[in-house]
């Protein structure tokens, strides 16, 4: 794609999410703000699986830590609320840093079950250290500052933080050292042999990614209010990678399209009935047989294959 | 770039950002009254959560679904045994569906994340079934009452006083799931009993969701206590029930436990495991009183089976709250009106066979059976009295302000004295 067309389309995007709560103000905008944290969180998560090719299953956790952290710093230790999301997005880098440095030498199927079982230990520690975490209670209180109370503020401050993030995430994958992760996720091997340090990338490439993540979990404590082990849990770190897949491995911005197909999919479906997740399991399926690419994969497939010239 | 492209690309982003569209707000005075009933029907208490809802509609359904000239329609929405999830659908109840008001939820973690969310838009949310304690102690919410409802401490204390006394125990052992529920109930238990002079060996606390006890019950053998309590609730209950009875502890050790554990949506599963188990609670489906024995009976024609607790008290709530809109001649938009005429009802039709209101914190006072599962003529497994303490309040014989001084039942706080 052209840089003139993809700035045409950013453009569109942006100005669209901008009319949203005028379009569609009340439930709608908070679905909408919902959609934005949870894409951020879903394109933390691209980044190592679509660009240096390693799928992760533990980014509920780290982004459910740096959520923990600020709910607790606030509504528990009576800090500043911005020192405590700073300390959330501390947290979660740090323990994105420990898990790269468990995992970072395996790949495939051993790096999905370490990182699987490295979420689980922090959804343990959240489940069992009531004193901190509160337990199966989890964490309550409002934590966001008085002038983002609106609805309509809050979603525009989050547009605001979440296109910023997107940018500087758009920045980050197509820099040299995001395409030395395209490079290891083509070839490791290669890559080695041109001499590139491929554990410190990987390393670096998870602690950024925890780092985005983090962000999102602050995001997500100022529009919840409340935080429980179900958010540091697999389902989580499950919903954000299929989020990514459905809207395009690879592509970063699949992550919005992604969340959003999920997010509008699971309120419409639950209307009707109970078993919505079913619903989703068959969209997952459908997905991976008939675009496994993602949506946004399509897309750019069916662009590329479009050989017409431009008027 | 050409137009085609700017289109599809901005169409496809609105389609995809743009959510269901928002139903148009504020219904007039004369529309619905709209209940949004939250309840887990899927879960680990999925059980219990479905009683709730047949409970609540078998109401309505008897008396009609109109209150003062407005329509009730009730919205049921699955909070999943999950707080995260209870909290996304209250919030589209309360801001897609226009409810006036919430009724709900089973788990004590749920409800407190919901009453949380009301307590910023003060939408009455009404919890016949939430027992956690402080909702109606420390952390009072002026529109979160507990209408047909129970505090979590407040039952399991007359059973500890009926085994200390009537039954000569002296050291007992717990077994609970850990969360608030729990620690209150067993807090309640162990605080009455150790006041009494017993003995408290030990507590043993699992995660919502245990498959398999016998770690914990190998541990409750080797403590050899005089009698267990076991609070357990959903498919928890019956885990533990069977896995005592294959263990062998049946027969061999004495059980008692939460009025959950006993409760019909679990025993009317198992056989002759549960037999023999003793609890405590406000109501008893084989208590021969003419109100209990008629709405007993109507259960089982609706619904075939023996109403539960969870049944029991939605039935109750629906009950309370139907006086509650007829005190306000149907305005509930009226909120301080109609959280006052909430608060000021006497329930003297309960199934419970005697009026029932609220304390001055907003909790009811009722009567507590001790409580055994017996079998019936019939082959079906119920809870009969034993015995009956009169007007036991959330409180038990403290005073009020004296008993809240002390903190809330946690892990780390269970009122064990000496």
């Amino acid at each position: 794609m052209r840089r003139s067309t993809r700035l045409a389309v950013f453009a569109a995007t942006l100005a669209v999410l901008a009319l949203v709560p005028f379009v569609v103000p009340g439930y709608p905008t908070t679905l909408a703000t919902e959609m934005l944290i949870f894409a951020t969180l879903a394109m933390s998560i691209d980044i190592l699986s679509g660009f240096a090719g390693r799928t992760p299953l533990c980014h509920g956790a780290i982004f459910g830590v740096s959520t923990y952290v600020l709910l607790y710093y606030v509504t528990v230790a009576n800090g500043n609320v911005w020192v405590g999301a700073a300390l959330g997005i501390a947290a979660a880098t740090l323990t994105a840093m420990i898990f790269a440095l468990l995992a970072v030498r395996t790949s495939g199927v051993y790096f999905l079950l370490l990182t699987l079982a490295l979420g689980m230990v922090v959804w343990g520690v959240c489940l069992r250290w009531t004193s901190v975490t509160g337990g199966e209670n989890g964490i309550r209180g409002t934590v966001r500052p008085a002038w983002l109370g609106n609805a309509r503020v809050l979603y525009y401050f989050i547009l605001v933080v979440t296109s910023a993030m997107t940018a500087a995430m758009w920045r980050f994958v197509r820099s040299p050292f995001g395409l030395t992760l395209a490079g290891i996720r083509e070839s490791e091997t290669r890559m080695r042999a041109l001499g590139y340090d491929v554990p410190l990338h990987l390393f670096l490439a998870f602690t950024v990614s925890g780092f985005f993540a983090g962000l999102a979990g602050v995001l997500y404590a100022f529009f919840n209010s409340f935080v429980s082990p179900s958010t540091v849990g697999l389902e989580q770190s499950v919903e954000g990678l299929l989020m990514a897949l459905v809207g395009g491995v690879g592509t970063l911005f699949g992550g919005l399209v992604g969340a959003a197909i999920i997010i509008s999919l699971e309120n419409l479906v639950s209307a009707y009935t109970e078993r919505w997740m079913m619903a989703l399991g068959l969209l997952f399926i459908f997905t991976m047989i008939f675009a496994p690419s993602g949506v946004l994969g399509r897309v750019r497939e069916a662009l590329a294959g479009n050989g017409k010239p431009r008027t | 770039m050409d137009r085609r492209n700017f289109m599809k690309a901005a169409g496809a982003v609105a389609a995809a950002a743009a959510g269901p569209a928002s139903i148009p707000s504020a219904a007039a005075q004369n529309g619905p009254i709209r209940i949004g009933l939250l309840a887990p029907l899927t879960g680990v208490v999925a059980s219990g959560g479905k009683e709730m809802v047949e409970g609540f509609n078998l109401y309505w359904n008897q008396f009609g679904h109109k209150v003062a000239g407005r329509e009730i329609e009730v919205t049921v929405e699955d909070d999943a045994s999950n707080p995260n999830t209870a909290l996304e659908k209250a919030r589209r109840l309360v801001e897609q569906g226009n409810v006036q008001m919430l009724i709900g939820d089973l788990l004590a973690n749920t409800g407190l994340a919901v009453a949380e969310y009301v307590k910023g838009n003060g939408v009455p949310y009404f919890i016949p079934i939430i027992a956690a304690d402080d909702l109606t102690q420390r952390k009072r919410i002026p529109n979160v009452i507990r209408i047909a409802g129970y505090a979590a401490s407040q039952m399991p204390r007359p059973l500890a006083d009926w085994l200390y006394k009537k039954k000569g125990i002296r050291k007992v052992v717990t077994v609970s799931q850990d969360y608030t529920f729990g620690h209150e109930q067993c807090g309640g238990f162990v605080q009455t009993f150790s006041e009494l002079g017993g003995k408290v060996l030990a507590q043993y606390w699992h995660p919502l969701n245990t498959q398999d006890f016998s770690p914990y019950l190998a541990q409750i053998q080797a403590a050899k206590p005089d009698i267990v309590y076991a609070m357990e609730t959903g498919a928890d209950g019956t885990r533990f029930i069977q896995q005592w009875a294959n263990f062998g502890m049946k027969g061999k050790m004495p059980l008692c436990g939460s009025m959950n554990l006993t409760d019909q949506s679990i025993i009317r599963n198992l056989g002759s495991e549960s037999e023999g188990i003793l609890s405590a609670a406000h109501f008893c489906e084989g208590n021969d009183a003419p109100a209990t024995k008629k709405f007993v009976a109507e259960y089982e024609k609706a619904y075939r089976k023996l109403p539960s607790l969870y049944g029991f008290s939605m039935y109750s709530g629906a009950m309370w709250l139907a006086k509650a809109i007829e005190g306000v001649k149907g305005n509930v938009e009226d909120r301080p009106a109609f959280l006052e005429a909430v608060r000021k009802v006497v329930l003297t039709d309960s199934p419970l066979g005697r009026p029932v209101r609220l304390d001055e914190y907003g909790e009811p006072v009722y009567d507590v059976f001790i409580r055994e599962v017996k079998k019936r003529p019939d082959g079906k497994y119920w809870n009969v009295p034993l015995d009956v303490y009169p007007n036991v309040s959330q409180f038990w014989h403290y005073k009020p302000d004296e008993y809240m001084k002390q903190p809330p039942y946690s892990r780390t706080f269970q009122g064990i004295k000496g």
